[in-house]
């Protein structure tokens, strides 16, 4: 079998296993900088005209051919591109000297803007402006269409992100499984996906830079992508999803090793659709809700009552379940229109976080209010942890203020280095911690999480970052309180059973990875997850450090991997 | 100038297909009909951004307005058209 370290791997979002040759899509066509005024204005706008309308119709013509919803989406579209509105923005944005292209775009970006404040189901209607905005302007540049090319094969669709256009109009039978680049596991690409039974993986680092034609297995569970497979994995993959079905479906309950150690198993969600789909699987609650979405792309602060009211939806599916916060975690790389501190020359080492919460506590403050009284009117067992966290001195600073707010139960995330190293001090101020292990081995390593040529260094198996999970684990132990895991790695069934031996009580990920975690902790004793720690500890290399785990798993699990 | 208020019906609010349905219905009257909330500034009922950017919701009552020949039958049959729930249609 081949082996996954050597492997890119995005995020499972549609499971299956397929193989097929890469098809990319093409990407938007930029305006041009400092694209020249018209000399007419008036003449251009009819040009433009011209082009919105012949996007209209190219859409028509897409819906004429495509199902039901598709055509409901392909319609609308086209009303969008057909918009007078749309065109007086265009007009008055030529009006005062903007070019062709940039005009569009400025006049789509305001529109674009309200949306997004507006959130929701109209946030979501963003891609479809934007869309109708991409094949404008590559149409008034004279070049093709962005979006999915003529193919006469199967094929793996690979994209930066697909539009809902794009997924929609996907003929089934013709797409053998969806990469993209970017998206999310609540993104139209991932719905659709999953509702045509398409395997899809999303957020793969360098997929398009796949060259088309490429020969790749997808696997739509794990989030693996395996370039130019041999014949033999091609055969293994497809029999790995058979088995992996067959194992995990006796699997349910609370997370425990052989020997009966309970291991809590948890959900990330980042928002009330991520935490009604997360609340109706077998997990014991949330070990890590991410709240930023409340606050981008908006203009101004959220008020209390909305942020009231988004908490207490987001706290009442889960009934009298765990449900850990991470209070807002922006920054210069995650802007707020309301909050802005500048730009910084080193985002990630910058003014975010629990550090932008010190800068600003009024939106902290009433952040923490709302969380208090959601936490009031729900049943749900809510904690709330600071992103970001350094030093003990600023854990005591966002104990205090959590706490004045009748939250009972505060935390830090553990996932600046010197917080992992200084854990006995750090813990000791709080109830409990969270190791965010992608940036722990962001910062650990000095590789940005966004660059995806550094992968490698990235990966959680490095015996530098596991080091420092041991410190922190260690830390907590002498202040006595407990710790757990809400990064990527928690997800992944061999290194979860390291994470239980190194001392980590808790683990939370996507749902769709709980059952095979909840499986693989079934299988071992808490006697062999401290032998596969002391192991992964030992090793030089990431890949040793894998192999050795690997040879020390119950067949069972080491099959489905 | 005709002007009518009416309550959406539509449960999902006014957007998705719903909105589709109205401007297109706004559009084939051929008149400015123009749509807002009552006293606040309103917007050109045949475009799809401007209508769905109003984001009215189920139960929110909008003020309809149109000028010229057969505006009263215009904003009649629009009414009717937002007094449907045309979501579940």
């Amino acid at each position: 079998m081949s082996n996954p370290t050597e492997t890119p791997r995005g995020i499972g979002v549609s499971p299956g296993a397929a193989v097929g040759p890469v098809v990319q899509v093409r990407g938007p066509v930029r305006p041009p900088d400092n694209e020249p005024a018209p000399a007419d204005p008036a003449a251009e706008h009819v040009r433009i005209k011209e082009a919105f309308e012949s996007v209209a119709r190219t859409l028509e013509e897409r819906a004429a051919l495509a199902d039901e919803t598709a055509q409901q989406i392909l319609t609308a579209t086209a009303l969008i591109a057909r918009d007078k509105g749309l065109q007086k923005a265009i007009g008055k944005e030529l009006a005062a000297g903007k070019g062709p292209t940039t005009a569009v775009t400025a006049a789509v970006q305001t529109y674009a803007a309200q949306f997004e404040a507006l959130g929701g189901y109209f946030a979501e209607r963003v891609t479809d402006l934007k869309d109708v905005r991409n094949r404008a302007v590559a149409r008034l540049l004279g070049k093709e269409d962005p979006g999915v090319p003529e193919f006469d094969v199967p094929s793996v669709i690979v994209a930066h992100d697909l539009a809902p256009a794009e997924t929609a109009t996907l003929n089934p039978s013709m797409v053998r499984a969806i990469i993209t680049e970017a998206g999310g596991r609540t993104s139209h690409t991932a719905i659709l996906a999953a509702q045509m039974g398409i395997p899809a993986v999303v957020q793969l680092a360098g997929a398009t830079a796949i060259a088309a034609g490429t020969m790749v297995a997808v696997d739509g569970d794990s989030g693996e992508v395996t370039i130019d497979p041999s014949a033999e994995y091609q055969r293994d993959i497809i029999g790995k999803r058979e088995r992996r079905r067959a194992a995990l479906a006796g699997s349910a309950g609370p997370g425990r090793t052989k020997d009966g150690y309970p291991v809590m198993l948890l959900a990330n969600i980042g928002g009330v659709e991520d935490a009604v789909s997360a609340a109706s699987q077998d997990v014991e609650g949330v070990g890590l809700f991410r709240t930023e979405f409340v606050f981008l792309s908006r203009d101004t602060a959220p008020t209390l009552a909305e942020q009231t009211e988004i908490y207490t939806k987001v706290f009442e599916p889960f009934g009298s379940r765990r449900v850990v916060v991470r209070t807002l975690d922006a920054g210069a790389d995650k802007p707020l229109a309301f909050a802005d501190l500048g730009p910084e020359e080193n985002p990630a080492l910058g003014k975010r976080g629990l550090r932008l919460s010190a800068l600003r506590p009024d939106l902290l403050d009433v952040q923490l209010e709302a969380l208090g009284v959601a936490a009031k009117a729900t049943a749900a067992e809510v904690k709330v942890m600071a992103p970001m966290v350094a030093t003990a001195e600023e854990a005591a600073w966002f104990a205090r203020r959590v706490r004045e707010n009748g939250l009972p139960s505060v935390g830090v995330m553990i996932e600046v280095p010197g917080a992992a190293i200084a854990a006995r001090h750090v813990m000791a101020e709080v109830d409990f911690g969270s190791l965010g292990t992608n940036d722990l081995a962001q910062y650990t390593m000095a590789a940005d999480r966004m660059e995806g040529t550094l992968s490698d260094l990235l990966d959680p198996w490095q015996p530098a970052v596991l080091g420092l999970i041991g410190t922190a684990c260690e830390g907590a132990k002498v202040a006595g309180k407990p710790m757990g895991v809400c990064g990527e790695a928690g997800g992944d069934a061999l290194l979860a059973l390291v994470l239980a031996g190194l001392g980590v009580s808790s683990l939370s990920m996507a749902p769709s990875k709980v059952s095979i975690v909840r499986y693989a902790l079934g299988l071992h004793t808490m006697a062999t997850c401290h032998g596969m720690a002391t192991a992964a500890l030992d090793a030089r290399t990431a890949t040793d450090a894998r192999n050795a785990v690997l040879a020390l798993a119950h067949e069972d699990l080491t099959a489905l991997l | 100038m005709a002007t009518r208020t009416v309550t959406i019906a539509s449960s999902v609010g006014l957007h998705a297909r719903p909105a589709s349905m109205f401007v297109q219905a706004a559009s084939d009257t051929g008149l400015d009909v123009e749509i807002g909330r009552p006293g606040e500034e309103s917007v050109d009922a045949t475009s799809i951004l401007g209508v769905m950017a109003l984001g009215a919701k189920h139960g929110e009552e909008v003020v309809l307005t149109a000028e010229g020949d057969g505006a009263d039958e215009a904003l009649d049959s629009l009414v009717a058209l937002l007094s449907r729930d045309l979501d579940a249609e």
